[in-house]
């Protein structure tokens, strides 16, 4: 067997898990498909999935897909900016008094379990329908995690560089600035995309329930009109957008922590 | 030669409350005294923040009506059937797809970017599948947690040490034994751990589902506090709720714990 065959083979055997699955995604659809067209599966429960593939343009374009995708992005990037202010602040200020730390860390833990997406009816109360309820239930649902890892950042900074600031008789602010909060950073940004995968969850579920807002609302909307096409489609766009939020904040993760 | 005259400090008494302590207590009376502040102030509409008599009277009330207990056995029926399906089919994927590398390779970053996504947005295919009933909540509550259970197994069976596989093998143990005798014994820890992750979004899954289209269970109730705009009703049934959900979370992870303790 020549080297040439066998570097095809092995680069075959390296896409063979990822051609299974996505092949195994696609017969799945087209078992779907058949099971639809052949009246074994009741369409007006599961449209066919060439239906909803078609109903992909209509969805995109009648009902203004990108301004919806926008405005639950600016929500969640506004969670996103209040949690990092907030979150970190909190979490700072927790480490700086370790009295309160002990205190109030396990509450924090504690509200990190806690099913706090519940209150919106309390949100609604408050803020009234609005993306305001939208983005406070992103915000506070999510504001746990990033309290938590920026406490277990710095904590966990290495004794080596706070002995080198001691070293350089640095002051606290300096101490805090130059040494701890530069290497808490990968730390710290490890609970801010916790926060924003929890933020734009609980966003796109508000949405959903209050129907309000942007793509959470669309699919709501679609359900309410019994467009079954419609909702799967919108379902699929909303997991597409999921998926490549959460990708990007772990490219942006990786780059910040290239060592790991 | 007895030792005479010399001085021993006789330790200080530990406080009968420590600084921390206090420090909780002290919280905990600002919390409170500022709300009670705000719920006279008059700044805020009326009710928005109702006295802490007021939901004092209506955790009361709450608890001592059979309603609750009702509805809180149909929510507690959902999460954990929800937790069962949802649980072992969860457990089943992490072995096959831990077990094997060619599956995990080609099913499980599925699985990983499926996990985070919004459940709720199901909700409509749900009801369409199971219909407005409890089932269509269970059913939510089963994918909500069926994510977070196979990702922590498929993780934990891959962690499991290669020397109890062999004896395993050794002792030519088939597929049941190895699952049962082995696999699920030295996967003990991310087990719990996946279920104390699963049972968090089932609770959250069944409990929005309730919310949005039911007519029992602690969800409806929080929700038809909200549209009748009993407000003290609401605050002391999410009060209950959250302390139930975080005990429910301490007692699996507790239990866990102790399955450690008495097995080092």
């Amino acid at each position: 067997m020549t080297a040439a065959t066998l570097r095809k083979r092995s680069r075959l055997s390296a896409y063979a898990p990822a051609l299974v699955g996505l092949g195994t995604i696609v017969g799945f659809f087209l078992v779907m498909e058949l099971l639809v067209q052949t009246g074994m599966v009741n369409r007006f429960i599961v449209p066919p999935p060439s239906e909803i593939l078609g109903s992909f343009g209509r969805v995109i374009v009648e009902e203004h897909v990108f301004s919806r995708f926008v405005l639950t992005l600016t929500e969640c990037l506004t969670a996103g900016v209040m949690l990092t202010v907030f979150g970190v602040a909190g979490g700072v200020l927790m480490h700086r008094f370790k009295l309160l730390q002990q205190a109030c860390e396990t509450w924090v833990a504690a509200m990190a379990s806690a099913p706090i997406v519940l209150c919106y009816p309390l949100f609604l109360v408050i803020f009234g329908r609005s993306a305001w309820t939208i983005i406070m239930m992103g915000f506070v649902a999510a504001l746990p995690p990033v309290i938590l890892k920026t406490i277990e950042g710095i904590s966990g900074t290495r004794k080596v560089l706070v002995n080198v600031g001691r070293s350089f008789n640095l002051t606290g602010s300096q101490q805090f600035w130059k040494i701890l909060f530069p290497a808490a950073l990968p730390t710290i940004f490890v609970g801010i995309r916790l926060g924003l995968i929890f933020a734009l969850i609980n966003i796109v579920g508000v949405e959903f329930l209050i129907n309000f807002g942007g793509l959470g609302q669309l699919i709501n909307d679609l359900a309410e009109r019994y467009d079954l096409a419609g909702t799967y489609a919108a379902i699929c766009f909303v997991i597409l957008v999921s998926i490549l939020f959460f990708m990007t904040l772990e490219k942006i993760e990786r780059w910040l922590r290239p060592v790991d | 030669m007895a030792e005479t005259g010399r001085l021993t400090r006789v330790p200080a008494p530990a406080p009968v409350i420590g600084p921390v302590t206090l420090l909780r207590i002290a919280i905990i009376l600002a919390v409170l005294a500022i709300w009670e502040f705000l719920s006279h102030s008059g700044w805020l509409y009326r009710d928005v923040v109702p006295s802490l008599l007021a939901i004092g009277r209506a955790m009361v009330e709450l608890l001592t009506h059979g309603e609750y207990y009702f509805n809180l056995g149909v929510t507690a029926a959902e999460v954990g059937m929800a937790l069962l399906i949802g649980g072992v089919a969860g457990v089943a994927a992490g072995i096959l797809l831990g077990a094997n590398r060619f599956l995990s390779k080609a099913f499980e970053s599925y699985l990983y970017y499926l996990g985070p996504t919004p459940k709720i947005i199901f909700f409509p295919i749900m009801i369409m599948y199971f219909g407005v009933g409890p089932e269509s909540k269970v059913a939510l509550g089963t994918l909500s947690c069926f994510f977070p259970v196979a990702l922590s197994v498929a993780a934990g069976m891959r962690g499991i040490d290669k020397v109890l596989i062999r004896v395993g093998h050794s002792f030519r143990a088939n597929a049941w034994q190895m699952v049962v005798k082995i696999y699920l014994p030295a996967m003990r820890h991310p087990i719990i751990n996946g279920v104390r992750l699963g049972l968090g979004v089932a609770l959250i899954g069944c409990l929005l589902a309730e919310t949005k289209l039911s007519n029992k269970g602690i969800g409806f109730l929080i929700i038809n506090a909200y549209s009748t705009f009993d407000m003290p009703r609401m605050y002391a049934m999410l009060i209950v709720l959250f302390v139930l959900s975080i005990v429910a979370n301490a007692v699996v992870g507790r239990l866990g714990g102790l399955h450690t303790i008495k097995r080092q």
